[in-house]
């Protein structure tokens, strides 16, 4: 226990060691950094097309630190053979040590010089000012709406300036299990509660409980939102005053989930991942999971995973989705080669974003969702398929600390501590005033 | 920290016992001892003493390190923890509830097992040295490694312990990791299983300061095995196991590891404890101010039990 005790203490002494060194750097720095989108975009180096400065090292910080990441450090690799003068460091950390690392090392003005995140954490980071408006980029590189999915596009903006340009989507879709669906009989996987009714029951007819239910985010949570709107709810209202998650449409999709533990297709009290790694063993044929994971299906031998767009078994389209966006940490270019530099990297790396795919995601740019060197990779056509019904969280900051009420609630009706029309509205009520929280904090 | 613990005790009570000896405190010395204690001092007052009150300052803002402007609140970060419906009261207490069903069912088993063991890898029998490192070497492993391996252990319905319960005809699934009671049992079983040996290894110390000339003196007065440990070895051990009872009570209110890899804090955050609701609330969601506010909170209630430790077995060790 030594061990956590000093991990604890040294936390401790990090957190306050930079809250100190924190307000010292706001005091010393405030004001001096110059978003670099904000330079006048002139000419193919300004445009972000090319490069022609001095030799120059960026920090390019992801918290891809699984087979993503490796796929990242691959092209950035690529890059810095075919660009000498700019060299790319790459540097993944977990996401939750992510949201510590960065403002940390960006207050303290040693931030990295371009970073991913997700779509729904743009708001909240650039709310806390951890990033800067990315516009000037996104005009230069020629980017505009028509060119994505309305949300991927929408959501990277906050207070009227854009902050992320769109990498990729990533979202749930049905994995299952051929080996067991052949044996119980199913030609083809479900598409709609009927058909998913029907292929729980053959497969209790195996001894197969065919959809494990997770009590947590990953991915219960997931299912629950894709569910939420499948059945015509949202999480928020429309100016995110108010969590809406508790309405009918909530209620009915959290209480089909409880209901396929009830009804016994899937066991009670899964642990985290239990619900995917079952899957693999065979164990449980259903499973709605996310396209990260689809690599890691295709590489199993002896047992075949299928892919196929979520079932509608609310009746409306709906699937939980994210995307990757790059973002420009506040303080990290200084200096105007730095900038032009980082709009260079973004430019040669969203134009490969088909390569990017690879590592499991569909591109954000829909001309590349179509694109011959995408529709090869065949596994992921089901997921490129779905993204027009891909909802993301609002683009509201603080909005996590919302919607991990939700999680609270989808996790206690779940595991049977509450029923869902309860724990619903708890979890509802907790994040209003967590929004109106925000809404003052934030303004 | 247990090494310096161990270094802090032990320069406490050498000069202690040196002047006590010499009877005259030495005057000459000027700043030498000063000079001395500096390197300690700013490191004491630089990481320790300011920030400790600087935290305090922070505790009453509505802090956040990111932003230009802490709004001053005063003590509302402390009062609303104690307003019902406020937005961290239930789920601070929560957490300190969770924190003392763990530290209460850890503590007596993280102070007598590893006791237990001391003795037994105190005796002499063959393979001693092989089996006193066998039982200190889950301490060396990290958390998150121990995390990882009890998941896998543990899983409810894919778990190897349920595997085997099953095949020994035990019909139902224990939720290991996902319900209480079982999610306590194992959290505290899977620590015992961790960090006993370090304890061992400090009792092991312990039992071997007791002098030999005791038990010789016990053996002529006729005494039997249990009545020499009772007698001679457990009160020998008094301030060992302080020692002990104290870095363990602190060590088990200081869970975070455990309930963060292998529950989640599941069922319903039951299982989710002080120090994970703090590092949440302040590194999470950007409100330093609650999260110190709940910091100085706990290191109030962790005080007071450090107090209460110390008088009740100092005083009656004074006593004897």
């Amino acid at each position: 226990m030594e061990s956590i005790e000093r991990a604890l203490s040294r936390r401790r002494f990090l957190g306050v060691a930079g809250a100190l060194g924190g307000s010292l750097a706001l005091a010393a720095c405030g004001g001096t950094s110059t978003p670099p989108g904000a330079t006048d975009a002139t000419g193919t180096a300004a445009a972000g097309l090319s490069y022609d400065g001095p030799n120059v090292t960026l920090q390019f910080w992801t918290g891809w630190t699984g087979a993503d990441g490796q796929f990242a450090k691959q092209m950035v690799t690529e890059f810095n053979k075919a660009n000498p003068k700019v060299q790319v460091q790459f540097a993944a950390y977990q996401w939750a040590d992510f949201f510590q690392k960065l403002p940390a090392a960006v207050t303290s003005g040693n931030g990295p010089d371009v970073a991913v995140m997700h779509i729904d954490d743009i708001a909240t980071q650039a709310a806390e000012q951890v990033i800067v408006p990315i516009d000037a980029i996104a005009t230069a590189l020629g980017f505009s709406a028509a060119q994505f999915a309305p949300a991927v596009w929408n959501d990277g903006v906050y207070q009227g300036k854009r902050y992320g340009i769109p990498i990729d989507v990533h979202n749930l879709g049905l994995f299952y299990n051929q080996d067991l669906f052949e044996k119980a009989g199913i030609s083809a996987p479900p598409t709609d509660l009927n058909t998913y009714m029907d292929a729980l029951d053959k497969l209790k007819g195996i001894g197969v409980q065919g959809s494990w239910v997770s009590p947590f985010q990953f991915t219960g949570g997931m299912m629950f939102q894709s569910l939420l709107w499948q059945y015509g709810g949202d999480l928020y209202n429309a100016d995110t005053s108010k969590a809406t998650w508790d309405s009918d449409a909530g209620i009915k999709a959290l209480t089909w989930m409880v209901d396929l533990v009830k009804q016994g297709y899937s066991p009670a009290n899964v642990a985290q991942d239990a619900d995917y790694v079952s899957l693999k063993n065979g164990k449980n044929a259903m499973n709605w999971q996310g396209i990260w994971q689809v690599n890691d299906v295709e590489s199993l031998a002896g047992v075949h995973i299928g892919l196929a767009p979520l079932p509608a078994i609310g009746g409306k389209p709906g699937v939980w989705g994210d995307s990757h966006q790059f973002v420009l940490p506040r303080n990290g270019s200084n200096s105007s080669d730095k900038q032009a530099a980082a709009r260079y990297f973004i430019h040669w790396f969203t134009g490969r974003e088909a390569e990017w795919a690879k590592s499991a995601k569909v591109p954000a740019l829909t001309s590349l969702q179509s694109s011959s060197a995408f529709q090869q990779l065949t596994s992921l056509k089901a997921f490129a398929q779905e993204v027009p019904a891909v909802h993301f969280p609002p683009a509201v900051a603080g909005i996590g600390d919302a919607t991990a009420k939700l999680y609270d609630a989808v996790q206690s009706a779940v595991l049977g501590h509450s029923d869902p029309a309860t724990a619903l509205h708890g979890a509802a009520s907790a994040a209003n005033g967590i929004l109106s929280d925000n809404m003052q904090k934030y303004g | 920290m247990d090494a310096t613990a161990v270094a802090r005790r032990a320069s406490h009570a050498g000069p202690v016992r040196t002047a006590a000896r010499r009877g005259v405190p030495r005057r000459a010395a000027g700043a030498t001892p000063y000079l001395f204690l500096l390197p300690y001092g700013l490191l004491f007052v630089g990481f320790i003493a300011v920030p400790a009150v600087y935290g305090f300052w922070i505790s009453l803002h509505d802090y956040d390190y990111l932003l230009p402007h802490q709004p001053w609140v005063g003590l509302r970060n402390y009062t609303d923890l104690f307003q019902s419906g406020s937005r961290d009261g239930s789920d601070f207490w929560n957490s300190m509830k969770a924190t003392g069903v763990f530290t209460l069912f850890s503590v007596p088993f993280l102070v007598t097992v590893p006791l237990g063991l001391a003795l037994l890898l105190n005796r002499k029998f063959p393979g001693r040295t092989f089996f006193r490192a066998v039982f200190f070497t889950p301490y060396v492993l990290g958390v998150a490694v121990v995390g990882v391996l009890f998941r896998f252990l543990l899983d409810p319905n894919l778990g190897v312990v349920n595997a085997y319960l099953h095949d020994l005809g035990l019909s139902s699934t224990i939720p290991w990791i996902t319900q209480l009671p079982w999610a306590w049992v194992s959290l505290v079983a899977m620590t015992v299983w961790w960090t006993s040996g370090f304890n061992a290894i400090i009792y092991l110390a312990g039992l071997q300061n007791i002098p030999a000339e005791l038990y010789e003196a016990a053996d002529l007065d006729g005494a039997s095995a249990w009545q020499k440990l009772r007698h001679v070895t457990l009160p020998s051990l008094r301030p060992v196991l302080l020692f002990i009872l104290t870095l363990t009570i602190l060590a088990s209110a200081n869970m975070f590891g455990q309930s963060y890899l292998v529950t989640k804090g599941a069922p319903a955050n039951l299982t989710r404890t002080a120090i994970m609701e703090i590092g949440q609330v302040g590194l999470g969601e950007y409100r330093q101010g609650a999260a110190a506010a709940m910091s100085y909170l706990f290191a109030l209630v962790l005080v007071v039990i450090g107090i209460l430790n110390f008088r009740l077995l100092r005083g009656r060790g004074d006593a004897a």
